[in-house]
C-alpha cells in the first residue's frame, strides 16, 4: 500500500502533524515567519472537529491553551520569537499546573523586534524554561519538513505522557521551506486518560488545576515532584542523530536547519579524507550529554549555530573540559555557510 | 416543617480566610446557593482569580482552575469552547478584570463568549496590601495614592461595566452592592440570571458587585457598608446596565 506523500511547508507540516496527533484546540496570534501555521489551523481544525481561536494577544493565546488543556484537550499554540517571549508567563503557569501542551517557536532574529530572518537565538529561552520558576520544557528541534511533521506528533504524545509542555523549536527556514512529506500516524495517537482534567465533578470529588502552594513546605514538595519527572525524561527521552563518530577526529555539532548545512560540510570534508563526524541533537532538552563522552582527549568539537554561543554552553558542560570545543555562530540574518565550516575545519585539523 | 435556611451543598463547611467584614465570603456563598438551586454543581467549572480569592476552590465544591493574573477570561474561553456542555464562570477582582486583564475581558466579551463573570469591585488591591485599583475613587487614599487618587496623576475610576455594555457580544450586565440585606438578595438574583443566561446560550453575562474591603479602606465593617451606600454607589450607579 502506498503512503500518501504531499508537498508542504514546515509550518503546514507542523499543523498537519498536530491534527494527525489528535490536537483538538489551537489558539494563535499572527507573527512572521509562522503565519502559514495559523492559517492552516484556521482551515483544518474545524474540519477535524477541533476548536480554532485567533486570540487577541500572545498572552491570551497561551492562556487559552492552558484552559483547553485543563479541560482535557490536546492543545497547541504557535508563534515566533517576540511572540514566544510574551507567552512565557503562560508557559510557566502551564508547567506549574502540570498541563500538557505543545508550543511551536519558528525562530526569527532578535533581540527586540529584530527581523524576520531565520535564527536560532532562542535556544537559552527554550532549554532553560524561559519564564519564572524551576521548570523545563521538552524541546524538539526538527531539521526537515518530514521531521517537523513527525516530531510534532511525538510532542503531543510526550506532553500527555509526562504532563509537560513540549516546544517544537524551528527557524524561519524550516517553517517556510517546502519538502515532500509522507503522511503517517505515529505513536502520538495513543490516547492517555486524564483523570485530573476539569470536566465537571459528576461522580467524583472536584478537580483543581493550580500552581499555587501556600502552605509551608508544599511548594518545595511539589517542585521535587517536578524534578523527579524531569529526571525520568532526562533518562528516557534523549534524541539525537550522529554520523561517523567511530573514527572522527573532529565532531561538528549543530541542530535544526544548521545541522543540514553541517551535514553537507561533513560529506564534502569526508571526500577529501578529513575525519569529521556530526552530532545533531534532536531533543535540545533533555540534551544528549552522553554522546559527548570522547574516547580520547584528541577528539575535538566544532559547534555551529545561528546564534552566538548558546548550545555551545551545553556542549561545553557535556564535554566537561576534557576536549577542545571550537565555535562558529552568526545571527540576525547571517547563516554560517558550508564553505565557512569547511575553512574552519581545515584550520582545526 | 420546611427548612428555609440550609448550608449550600456547593460550599464546603469550613471557615474562610477572609478579613472581618470582607465581601468575598458573601459572594462565594451566593454563587454556591445559585449553583445548588440551578442543579449545576456537577457540571460547573470555576476560574479562581489571583488576589484574595485565589483559594476560592477551598470553599466551592466543584471543578476549578486557577488563572494567571488577568487571564481568567482567556482560560474560561478555552474551557467553554472545549466543553460547551459545562457551565463555566470566572470570579475576578477589579485589578484582575479591569487593569492587568482588560484586554482579555474586552475580547472575551466582544466575542460574545457564553460565559458568566462575577466581578468583585472593592476599589482597591486587597491581597497585595491596599494599592490603587483601576476602580479606586477620586480622593480615596491607598498605599500608592497617599493623598488620595487625583485625576491629573492617576486618571479616573474605570467604569468597565459601562464600557463592556457598548459591545454587541455582551448579553447582560448588572451592578449590585453588598451594603444591606436587600442588596445581597438583588446580587443573588443577578448572579442567578447570569448563570441562567449561560444555560440558555445567550452569551456573555457579567455581574459587578460593589463589595466591602474594611481592612484597606481603613474603616470598620459597618462603616464600610455605609461608605458603599453613601459614596461608592454614587460613582458606580447600581442597576441593570445592559
Amino acid at each position: 500500500m502506498s503512503k500518501k506523500r504531499i508537498l508542504i511547508s514546515g509550518n503546514e507540516a507542523i499543523a498537519e502533524g498536530a491534527i494527525q496527533a489528535g490536537c483538538n484546540f489551537y489558539a494563535g496570534y499572527p507573527i512572521t515567519p509562522q503565519n502559514e501555521l495559523i492559517a492552516y489551523m484556521a482551515k483544518h481544525m474545524p474540519l477535524s472537529g477541533g476548536v480554532f481561536i485567533q486570540a487577541e494577544s500572545e498572552l491570551a493565546a497561551i492562556n487559552m491553551v492552558y484552559g483547553a488543556s485543563a479541560a482535557g484537550a490536546r492543545a497547541m499554540t504557535s508563534s515566533s520569537s517576540p511572540g514566544v517571549s510574551l507567552k512565557q508567563e503562560g508557559i510557566s503557569y502551564i508547567s506549574g499546573a502540570q498541563l500538557p501542551a505543545v508550543i511551536v517557536n519558528i525562530m526569527r532574529g532578535g533581540p527586540g523586534l529584530g527581523n524576520i530572518a531565520p535564527a536560532q537565538s532562542d535556544y537559552f529561552q527554550a532549554t532553560r524554561g524561559g519564564g519564572h520558576g524551576d521548570y523545563r520544557l521538552i524541546v524538539l528541534a526538527p531539521a526537515s519538513v518530514q521531521e517537523a511533521y513527525d516530531l510534532t506528533q511525538t510532542g503531543f504524545y510526550l506532553a500527555d505522557k509526562y504532563r509537560i509542555a513540549v516546544m517544537i523549536l524551528g527557524d524561519g527556514v524550516l517553517g517556510q521551506m517546502m519538502e515532500p512529506v509522507e503522511l503517517s500516524a505515529r505513536k502520538a495517537n495513543t490516547r492517555i486518560l486524564k483523570p485530573w482534567a476539569l470536566t465537571g465533578c459528576k461522580g467524583r470529588e472536584p478537580n483543581i488545576v493550580k500552581s499555587f502552594f501556600l502552605r509551608e513546605g508544599a511548594l518545595e514538595e511539589f517542585n521535587l515532584k517536578l524534578q523527579k519527572n524531569y529526571g525520568i525524561i532526562r533518562k528516557k527521552e534523549v534524541r539525537y542523530e550522529n554520523l561517523f563518530l567511530d573514527d572522527a577526529k573532529l565532531i561538528l555539532v549543530a541542530y535544526g536547519t544548521m545541522a543540514r548545512i553541517a551535514k553537507s560540510a561533513v560529506g564534502q570534508l569526508r571526500l577529501t579524507g578529513k575525519k569529521v563526524g556530526l552530532i545533531r541533537p534532536i531533543s535540545l532538552w533533555p540534551f544528549p550529554e552522553k554522546v559527548f563522552q570522547p574516547k580520547s582527549k584528541k577528539v575535538k568539537y566544532l559547534v555551529i549555530e545561528m546564534s552566538y554561543g548558546q548550545m555551545l554552553e551545553d556542549v561545553k558542560l557535556a564535554v566537561n573540559g576534557v576536549a577542545q570545543v571550537e565555535f562558529i555562530g552568526r545571527s540576525g540574518g547571517g547563516i554560517p555557510s558550508e564553505e565557512e565550516i569547511v575553512r574552519k575545519v581545515h584550520k582545526i585539523i | 416543617m420546611e427548612k428555609i435556611f440550609v448550608h449550600p451543598e456547593t460550599l464546603y463547611d469550613v471557615s474562610t480566610h477572609y478579613c472581618p467584614g470582607c465581601g468575598h465570603g458573601i459572594a462565594h456563598r451566593l454563587i454556591a446557593e445559585v449553583v445548588d438551586e440551578l442543579g449545576i454543581r456537577e457540571k460547573t467549572i470555576g476560574i479562581a482569580p489571583v488576589g484574595c480569592a485565589v483559594v476560592a476552590y477551598d470553599y466551592w465544591k466543584f471543578d476549578c482552575s486557577e488563572a494567571a493574573h488577568g487571564r481568567a477570561l482567556a482560560v474560561a474561553t478555552a474551557i467553554k469552547r472545549v466543553r460547551p456542555q459545562n457551565i463555566v464562570f470566572t470570579y475576578q477582582g477589579d485589578g484582575d478584570l479591569a487593569a492587568i486583564g482588560t484586554n482579555e475581558t474586552i475580547h472575551a466579551a466582544n466575542r460574545g463568549e457564553n460565559l458568566t463573570v462575577v466581578f468583585i469591585n472593592n476599589a482597591v488591591y486587597g491581597m497585595t496590601g491596599g494599592q490603587m485599583a483601576p476602580t479606586t475613587l477620586l480622593g480615596q487614599k491607598t498605599s500608592t495614592t497617599l493623598d488620595g487618587r487625583e485625576q491629573q496623576k492617576h486618571g479616573y475610576p474605570l467604569k468597565i461595566s459601562e464600557m463592556l455594555a457598548l459591545l454587541p457580544g455582551v448579553h447582560y450586565i448588572e451592578r449590585v452592592a453588598f451594603y444591606n440585606p436587600q442588596g445581597v438578595l438583588k446580587a443573588k438574583q443577578a448572579i442567578k440570571q447570569a448563570f441562567k443566561n449561560q444555560m440558555d446560550n445567550l452569551g456573555f453575562s457579567l455581574v459587578e458587585i460593589l463589595s466591602p474591603c474594611p481592612t484597606y479602606w481603613g474603616l470598620t465593617p459597618k462603616e464600610s457598608l455605609d461608605w458603599i451606600r453613601d459614596v461608592m454607589q454614587k460613582e458606580f450607579p447600581l442597576g441593570r446596565i445592559k
